[in-house]
């Protein structure tokens, strides 16, 4: 693909606490849909947004089921933007920072992400036409 | 000179540190610089035309083009024509676009 | 006989389309279910949480779409019709530009110098 770009994202915040997870996620979806190939970097408490555990629930308050209130579990989301991604010929190289994984103990995650280190960022930022530091507050 | 792409997610009613942000997308404009402000988020909250929206309306005075992420207005309840003058709502794509380019881009 | 808490909420957004909801909003409305007697300042950019017509449907990640998208105006309204006050700080709706008629009804305006005496009419504040 002649403009096929590829950006690379630097994520920091767990899922749940913060707008910036989900907009985050919408970048990467619109790159996704481009066609680009995307690198993304999670570091610190952004190696819980794949986790593989989350599980949806029910909402009382809400008055829905658990299938009614459909709750966003961020790893699917995630999941999703890989497979847009697939669809639209473009790769997603998303790495988990180790020691962030092992000091949350968050090691299990979805299927197509790799465990790794600051060197991948590095290699990133290298071979990348654009990096965009999301930071946490 | 180059290309700049500013995103500012935080708001001035909270933040005291975005003026830092807006008054730095002002001086690279008059350096002589391209800049984008992108507003995502509660960044949104300064578009809204209030008594804390100089700061934005200022930047797009000196030259930075002022955007804010239409789905953080709706979010919010604020319609364009609530917008301060010099800014306009567009799309998150701009973001990427701008990226795509190779602005130097930065958030805050 | 439950505590009379004040439950004042000032930070906005922080998470809302994740949870599709405001965490705050929805701990007061389980709480009171759950037999407590709670009510709600908004203070800050939680002002805005007050404002009708805000929409945060379409939101999608790939073929994922989120169904149940936040309604936090709709949120507070039944938080109001289930008896619970909910106030808004003036200055605050004023300072960014909202206009009084853009409110969700019920919604009771209180001066910042009137907080003072609101925190005096509950046994515990609660300041999230």
């Amino acid at each position: 693909m002649a403009d096929q770009k590829t950006l690379t994202f630097v994520i920091m915040d767990p899922p749940y606490e913060n707008a910036r997870t989900t907009t985050a996620l919408r970048l990467m979806d619109i790159a996704a849909r481009r066609g680009y190939n995307i690198n993304v970097f999670a570091f610190e408490g952004a190696v819980c947004v794949p986790f593989a555990k989350q599980t949806p629930h029910a909402n009382a308050v809400h008055g829905r089921d658990v299938v009614e209130e459909d709750h966003p579990i961020p790893k699917d989301w995630v999941a999703a933007v890989l497979e847009q991604a697939e669809r639209h010929g473009g790769k997603v190289d998303w790495v988990q920072c180790g020691l962030c994984v092992d000091e949350r103990g968050v090691g299990e995650w979805i299927p197509g992400l790799r465990r790794g280190s600051p060197a991948d960022l590095v290699k990133f930022a290298e071979t990348s036409d654009n990096t965009l530091v999301i930071p946490t507050k | 000179m180059a290309d700049y792409l500013l995103i500012e997610s935080r708001d001035p009613f909270e933040t005291n540190d975005v003026t830092y942000y807006y008054e730095l997308a002002a001086n690279l404009a008059k350096a002589g610089n391209k800049v984008t402000l992108f507003l995502v988020q509660n960044g949104v909250l300064a578009a809204r035309r209030s008594q804390r929206s100089d700061g934005v309306a200022g930047a797009a005075k000196a030259g930075v083009q002022v955007l804010a992420d239409e789905f953080s207005l709706r979010e919010r309840g604020i319609p364009r024509d609530r917008l301060v003058t010099g800014v306009q709502a567009a799309p998150l794509d701009v973001v990427i676009d701008q990226l795509a380019e190779g602005r130097r881009a930065l958030w805050h | 006989m439950a505590k009379k808490i004040l439950q004042v909420i000032e930070t906005a957004y922080r998470g809302t389309l994740e949870e599709q909801d405001d965490t705050v909003v929805w701990i007061t409305h389980a709480m009171k279910g759950a037999g407590g007697d709670l009510h709600v300042l908004l203070r800050g950019n939680a002002v805005n949480y007050a404002v009708t017509g805000q929409d945060a449907s379409g939101l999608a990640f790939g073929e994922r779409k989120q169904t149940q998208p936040p309604r936090i105006d709709q949120d507070l309204a039944k938080l109001v019709g289930k008896g619970v006050d909910v106030y808004v700080v003036e200055e605050d709706v004023a300072e960014r530009g909202i206009e009084r008629t853009e409110l969700i009804a019920g919604v009771k305006p209180v001066s910042r110098t009137g907080i003072p005496k609101l925190f005096a009419a509950y046994e515990q504040v609660w300041h999230w």
